[in-house]
């Protein structure tokens, strides 16, 4: 059974490690490179990509702002159409739901679509309690169970495996979950996929139970819709009996209408291509046409408080297309692994700590995993501004102190001070440079100087600072120098001058 | 036309030659620059390490000591987007919060004011000749803040192709962040130490001598990288060169290289 993101060390932590790992950063650089690049020129193709990202992030904003009256529209006609709506508050009660739902078949086994909201509830792990195996059939999701390992990637869970990995995964382990790899299987993508394929056939056939997720919920029909591009989807959606989808409660769009805009962004944002390949819709149950009894289990599991969030509530808007993992400089340098949650890369550092809370050390770490450089931003197709809600954690993290915050606050405090008194801190400049090679070590934060100088060398201080070079420059017209006098609330002017002494 | 220099903090008391420069660029510009000396710091890594109320102060003070100048000009691009991209969010929140409205009016007044040192050049005085000449292969680094927040485009590179005998190389993978980020250095100092050596690589690859760029914080963190592998490449601030001219002696004028840390560290970090 595949192991959990519980327990995992706190970002730094983990990605000092994993940082160092030669064969999984050659393996995610040249996956991420060649994916952004794809996209890149996806989008180039169309000439309104920017008014298609604001429409989109306008729908979604518009639907955040009435989410409930949406989703109790959306649960009437998913009623109405032969469905069963479930609520689930938390991963716990979504994951009883889900059980219940199952045993009640009698079924032991279920197969799976890739889905980022059974993974965040870790609902394996608590079917498997149960007695009930979960069989995952998306491809990069099935390797990453077959390895008993974890995901590091929201579109390519196994994006940190290369070829040669996959085939000994394949040859090891598949005999253990049904049918074993082929003989002498080669590690090309096409020798691969059918043995992928073989394993997985039989799983369909026999499988009565099917669990999804969702990318949408149209709230106007109760209708959800699933974008893949293998086409398990589509065989998990039709072939079983019973279909239980479990789904954020912010993947409501209020119209049909609605989804054009995001069937153009999603898959070239995703996976650079123009059309998906499989777009699955499906609506309450039907005889004779598909699963003749459906669950949707709508979950919120720290989506409300997240909506409460000014700020922090954009991240609701996010479609999972994992644009900004694949541009990530942070990301690709450290692995998804490193962010302890299934969602990692920028999208992770700030919606998984949103969902969770910010109580845990991983968590109050990962709005720090991030140099703030943008990108992930400029790529959102629903122009989440990442760098903004991260550095808005931040301040809730400094906030609520422990794990250095309190000291750090400090001598943030006493910078800040220094810096709103010029005298003082021309001063302070001018005893720097007499204990010269000593004050730029004192960098403010706890740690840091080490932290710096383990990889890099610090400059030398200068002679002279500027300032002390602008007086000797022009020591006459000091005076109008200070417009409003701001120096006048601290210290004479002339006290500055003394830096000019060096 | 008033021009006030915002040198910032990192300039100032680490590399007063950018400083110098600068004021040697735009005086032969024809422009008279000002340094008003209550100016410290934009409050960049008070804000981008979460605290925001810390920041407020020198929001406050930056404001007060640029209220009487038609321009402001710095050398560092993401202290130029610290004030345009985050100062109207400050003065919104203490706003939002109930404490009036003046400093959101400050910031605002602020920040249309506030160039960074080649859009100044270029959009403002309108050259991209600023008569220097520099006869080295140089590399331009577009730091993430000039590139992604303030949007300067081909503006340094126009600024460096028409400076004389210089011969500008394209860096791979120029776009990509240096992993210096502020804090995140010594915060994530795995990550960004990664992200930094792989920066130096590409420029290594360029044959270069001198890897460029306007902001030196990001360059701070290359230089330290560079020397501490004993690189020959040099790193140095786009304001060095543009203020090089066939006048001084040999060689392209450069900034002490980072020095070696002797002495204590660790128990000279301010702790309180
Ligand atoms: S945050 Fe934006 S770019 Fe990242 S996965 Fe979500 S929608 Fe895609």
């Amino acid at each position: 059974m595949s192991r959990t993101f519980i327990g995992m060390p706190a970002f730094p932590k983990a990605a000092a490690v994993s940082t160092q790992n030669r064969q999984m950063r050659a393996n995610l650089t040249h996956a991420t490179h060649t994916i952004r690049d794809k996209r890149a020129r996806a989008v180039a193709e169309l000439d309104d990509w920017a008014e298609l990202r604001l429409a989109g992030k306008q729908i979604k904003d518009r639907t955040l702002a009435r989410l409930d009256e949406y989703l109790v529209q959306a649960e009437a006609a998913v009623t109405a159409a032969g469905g069963t709506v479930h609520w689930a508050a938390d991963a716990a009660e979504a994951n009883r739901i889900v059980a219940d739902l199952v045993k009640a078949t009698g079924e032991r086994e279920v197969v799976k679509v890739k889905s980022m909201a059974t993974q965040e509830i870790g609902l394996n792990e608590a079917l498997a309690a149960e007695g009930i195996t979960a069989y995952e059939t998306d491809l990069a999701e099935l390797i990453v169970q077959l390895g008993d390992d974890l995901p590091s990637h929201i579109l390519v869970p196994a994006i940190h495996r290369n070829r040669g990995e996959i085939r000994e995964i394949f040859r090891d382990n598949m005999a253990s979950w049904g049918r074993p790899a082929p003989e002498g299987l080669t590690d090309t993508p096409a020798d691969l996929a059918e043995a992928a394929r073989l394993h997985l056939r039989e799983k369909f056939l026999r499988a009565k139970v099917a669990v999804s997720g969702a990318n949408f919920l149209v709230a106007e029909t109760g209708t959800l819709v699933v974008l893949e591009s293998e086409g398990n989807g589509r065989m998990c959606l039709t072939l079983p009996e019973t279909l239980i989808s479990v789904v954020g409660i912010e993947k409501v769009v209020p119209t049909w209408q609605d989804l054009e805009v995001f069937l153009q962004l999603l898959p070239r944002s995703s996976t650079a291509e123009r059309m998906n390949p499989y777009t699955s819709t499906w609506t309450g149950a039907a005889d004779g046409d598909g699963p003749s009894d459906f669950h949707l289990v709508l979950l919120d599991n720290g989506r409300t408080d997240t909506l409460a969030d000014q700020v922090g509530r954009q991240a609701l808007r996010c479609i999972r297309c994992s644009a900004c993992l694949n541009v990530c400089p942070v990301y690709e340098r450290a692995g998804g692994h490193a962010y302890g949650s299934p969602y990692p890369g920028p999208i992770g550092a700030i919606l998984t700590p949103q969902l969770r809370g910010l109580q845990s050390e991983v968590d109050a770490s990962l709005p720090y995993a991030s140099s703030l450089c943008g990108a992930c931003y400029e790529v959102c197709p629903v122009a989440i501004d990442i760098p903004e809600v991260l550095v808005h954690l931040r301040e809730k993290v400094a906030e609520q102190g422990g794990a250095g915050h309190r000291l750090e606050r400090a001598a943030m405090k006493s910078a800040s001070w220094l810096l709103d008194h010029p005298a003082a801190y021309s001063t302070a400049l001018k005893a720097s440079r007499l204990a010269r090679g000593v004050q730029p070590r004192r960098l403010p934060l706890p740690g840091a100087a080490k932290a710096w100088t383990d990889s890099r060398d610090l400059p030398p201080l200068p002679e002279q600072s500027f300032r002390s070079w602008w007086k000797e420059r022009t020591p006459d017209q000091s005076d109008r120098n200070k417009p409003n006098a701001p120096n006048a609330r601290t210290e004479p002017t002339d006290r500055d001058q003394q830096d000019g002494a060096n | 036309m008033r021009v006030a220099l915002f040198l910032t903090c990192v300039n100032d008391a680490l590399y007063p030659d950018t400083g110098r420069a600068v004021v040697t660029v735009l005086e032969r510009l024809g422009v008279e620059v000002d340094f008003p000396t209550g100016q410290t710091c934009c409050g960049q890594p008070q804000y981008n390490t979460g605290y925001r109320r810390e920041t407020e102060p020198l929001v406050r003070r930056m404001a007060e000591v640029f209220a009487d100048y038609d321009h402001v000009v710095t050398p560092s691009g993401s202290c130029a987007a610290m004030v345009r991209d985050n100062y109207p969010r400050i003065g919104a929140r203490t706003r939002a919060e109930g404490r009036g409205t003046a400093l959101e009016r400050a910031a605002g007044a602020l920040v249309p004011k506030v160039h960074e040192l080649t859009e100044f050049l270029v959009d403002v005085l309108g050259v991209t000749d600023v008569g220097a000449s520099f006869p080295h292969t140089v590399t331009y680094h577009p730091s993430c803040h000039g590139l992604r927040m303030l949007g300067l485009g081909d503006r340094p590179r126009r600024l460096l192709q028409a400076v004389r005998g210089l011969n500008l190389v394209e860096l791979p993978g120029a776009e990509e962040c240096c992993g210096f980020g502020g804090t995140f250095a010594v915060k994530n100092a795995a990550v960004s130490t990664a992200m930094g050596q792989d920066k130096v690589r590409n420029a290594r690859s360029t044959g270069a001598e001198v890897l460029c760029g306007a902001d030196n914080s990001c360059l701070m963190h290359l230089g330290g990288l560079l020397h501490r592998q004993d690189e020959p490449l040099r790193a140095l601030h786009i304001a060095e060169i543009l203020a090089a001219t066939e006048d001084l002696p040999d060689g392209p004028p450069t900034r002490p290289t980072n020095g070696p840390t002797d002495g204590p560290t660790e128990s000279l970090v301010v702790s309180a």
